[in-house]
């Protein structure tokens, strides 16, 4: 049992965004929606499981693990890919219809293609009071349409006092210039570390009383 | 000089390690909690007059007295979503503490008898959740989770839980929801997790700054606690201060301290030759606040007094070199974005809001849309299953009120803009297209 994908560009849209009706008529509505799969007939890699079984075992209930088994399966196939979904609706006991109403909720799961390197650009209120948006253009210009690249536009990241930030494949960068971005892009495609000096791992406390102490 | 709680050691080297965070007296408040009874706990945090760090300010010694006693399964939640725009408190201390916030958990889960516990990260915090779980492996390894907890009797898992990023996930009943593998819708309360709440069994849930005070509470005992700050605001705060200031940052201060000398003193105030033109209390759900407002003493009940809240300790300030309609529709469009769309005042109400900014904004608008606009934020607040509706509609309509001119102004100069330019307003159907959507 294979789940048809659909490309969500595909979809023809109005410019305000919503569907044009008429957009799924082609869906066999005489089809059943898929069930849980059978574990006989679901190939599921090990390590794969082996994860989604340890998420499993810290709750009272499987379906906890819902979001942590995701990660996981963008964790190993880019994306939250059809085929990882079946994989982890086997093993957690849920339909993949589930997962995936799980996993359209949440923003950093993906159900589409998306390029590896994912960098999310803050651009809420602190951030855009320090030039966020800037910041995000000039990245996007910079990537331009490397498929290898994730840039989006991000909500507060909780990190408001390195704006204007960026959190690059996880790790939070800076206060990021523009005239550094092109290095950043750089390094993101060299597999480098990204801007060593900005990383937020690496910032002390700002609060003066707590400095004159260490 | 403040007297320094959670961020005294902050910078030390190790710290994250539970060797470093023992040597500094670490772990001596659970060590001492385990050997008082749950009822002189509950009191002691009581006495201390904690109030919630995580934005409703509510009373953490009377939450957890809330908790019934009885055998059944109960848990312990410590909130570290952490996505009200402008709060990073929480990561400071997770990343350079975190044994701070598993041992008040152990002590929190000993006092209201829970034996399972999570933390819910956001799941943007990566290296958090990696320092975290670091952390939580040491302390199973010394016992300090698991059975039998050093004698005490008392047993408990505790599990970090990683989000995929979503705001609502901060509300407690919405938390509880994706903890349990569900889209993080809320819930209608009552029943209040306290009686009801993950897997149905009574649930505490509390903020990480909350938790990583009570073992300092009870290390120093509740009453001494209570004589830091206000009276009604007990101890310390972390301040999380950003946007328009020289030194953004994290500060602890002692709750009262006024708010002038956090945003000038501690952060620098604005740039060279820039004035304040209004802050954000306490994150963007807070009503925004004038330079008038200054000098009050930055607490719970001051806050409030001045129409605003606290909420999570977050400062954002914005000097006079930004229009106050940019704020309010970048305020608009998180709301608009984070609504679970579960109640229709909010998912509308965030949605129309935004639009009627835009067409401030684009030069479409009369100064009667503003009136419309603030009959729109009164018809969300207290009309829905959570506050997040109401944490868009509070701000925003404190910003039309205390700024009318400006608005009334900016929609005048973009309508003018457009008559110099004699662009065609837009079609009618666009109108109707666009607003449908
Ligand atoms: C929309 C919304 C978002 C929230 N986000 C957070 C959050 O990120 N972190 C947090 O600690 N509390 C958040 N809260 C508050 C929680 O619902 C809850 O009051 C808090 O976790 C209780 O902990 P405390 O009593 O220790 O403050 C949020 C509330 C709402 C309505
Ligand atoms: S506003 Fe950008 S991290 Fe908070």
């Amino acid at each position: 049992m294979t789940i048809d994908p659909i490309d969500p560009r595909r979809v023809p849209r109005f410019d305000h965004g919503s569907r044009v009706p008429g957009w799924d008529e082609a869906v066999d509505l005489t089809k059943d929606p898929a069930e849980v799969p059978d574990p006989a007939t679901t190939p599921v890699p090990d390590d794969l499981r082996a994860a989604i079984e340890a998420h499993i075992a810290k709750y009272p209930e499987r379906r906890s693990a819902t979001v942590p088994a995701l990660r996981e399966v963008q964790e190993r196939y880019g994306w939250c890919t059809p085929e990882g979904i079946e994989q982890a609706a086997c093993v957690l006991r849920l339909t993949p219809a589930y997962l995936i109403s799980v996993a359209t909720f949440y923003d950093m799961l993906e159900t589409r293609p998306v390029g590896r390197n994912t960098i999310y650009v803050c651009t809420n209120i602190s951030c855009s009071l320090c030039g966020a948006d800037e910041l995000y253009t000039t990245v996007r210009d910079e990537v331009g349409d490397d498929p290898e690249f994730n840039v989006r536009s991000f909500e507060c990241l909780g990190a408001c006092d390195i704006a204007p930030m960026a959190s690059v494949n996880g790790t939070y960068v800076g206060p990021i210039s523009l005239d550094e971005v092109p290095t950043l892009v750089q390094q993101v495609r060299d597999g480098a570390e990204p801007l060593p000096d900005k990383q937020l791992a690496r910032r002390r406390s700002v609060d003066p009383n707590a400095a004159s102490r260490s | 000089m403040t007297q320094l709680i959670l961020f005294k050691d902050i910078d030390e080297p190790g710290l994250a390690t539970l060797e470093v965070y023992q040597r500094r007296g670490g772990y001596e408040g659970m060590r001492k909690a385990l050997g008082m009874s749950r009822d002189q706990l509950i009191a002691e945090l009581e006495a201390s007059g904690l109030r919630g760090r995580g934005g409703a300010g509510f009373s953490m010694g009377k939450k957890a007295s809330f908790i019934p006693k009885g055998t059944m399964d109960k848990y312990l939640v410590c909130n570290a979503d952490e996505s009200e725009p402008g709060t990073f408190k929480d990561r400071e201390l997770m990343q350079k503490c975190p044994h701070m916030l598993i041992e008040g958990m152990i002590i929190a889960a000993y006092a209201v008898g829970a034996n399972r516990a999570f933390i819910y990260i956001r799941g943007e915090y990566e290296l958090q959740a990696q320092i975290l779980e670091r952390a939580l492996e040491e302390a199973r390894g010394q016992g300090y989770i698991g059975e039998d907890i050093l004698g005490s009797g008392h047993s408990m898992t505790l599990w970090l839980h990683r989000g995929a990023g979503a705001y609502i996930c901060g509300e407690e009943t919405a938390l509880l929801d994706s903890l349990e593998g569900k889209r993080g819708n809320p819930r209608l309360k009552p029943p209040f997790p306290a009686n009801q709440g993950l897997f149905q069994g009574p649930t505490l849930i509390n903020n990480v700054e909350t938790l990583a005070t009570v073992p300092h509470i009870i290390r120093m005992g509740g009453e001494e606690y209570a004589k830091l700050g206000t009276p009604g605001s007990t101890g310390t705060k972390l301040v999380s201060v950003s946007g328009n200031v020289r030194n953004p940052g994290n500060f602890e201060i002692e709750l009262g301290t006024p708010a002038r000398e956090i945003i000038y003193g501690l952060a620098g105030g604005p740039h060279e030759g820039r004035e304040v033109k209004f802050w954000f209390p306490g994150g963007s759900s807070s009503p925004v606040l004038l330079p008038k407002d200054l000098d009050l003493p930055y607490d719970f009940d001051s806050m409030a007094k001045a129409g605003s809240m606290l909420g999570s300790g977050a400062i954002i300030v914005i000097d006079d070199a930004n229009s106050v309609v940019d704020v309010a529709l970048k305020t608009a469009k998180f709301y608009r974005h984070e609504s679970c769309g579960k109640c229709t005042p909010c998912r509308e109400g965030t949605n129309w809001t935004v639009r009627m900014l835009e067409r401030i904004d684009s030069g479409e608008a009369t100064p009667m849309d503003l009136d419309i606009m603030a009959s729109v934020q009164e018809q969300i607040i207290g009309n829905c299953l959570c506050v997040l509706g109401d944490a868009m509609a509070m701000p925003v309509g404190s910003m039309i009120a205390k700024f009318r001119e400006e608005f009334e102004a900016h929609i005048e100069a973009a309508r003018e803009r457009n008559d110099a330019l004699t662009t065609a307003v837009a079609p009618p159907e666009a109108l109707i297209q666009g607003a449908v959507a």
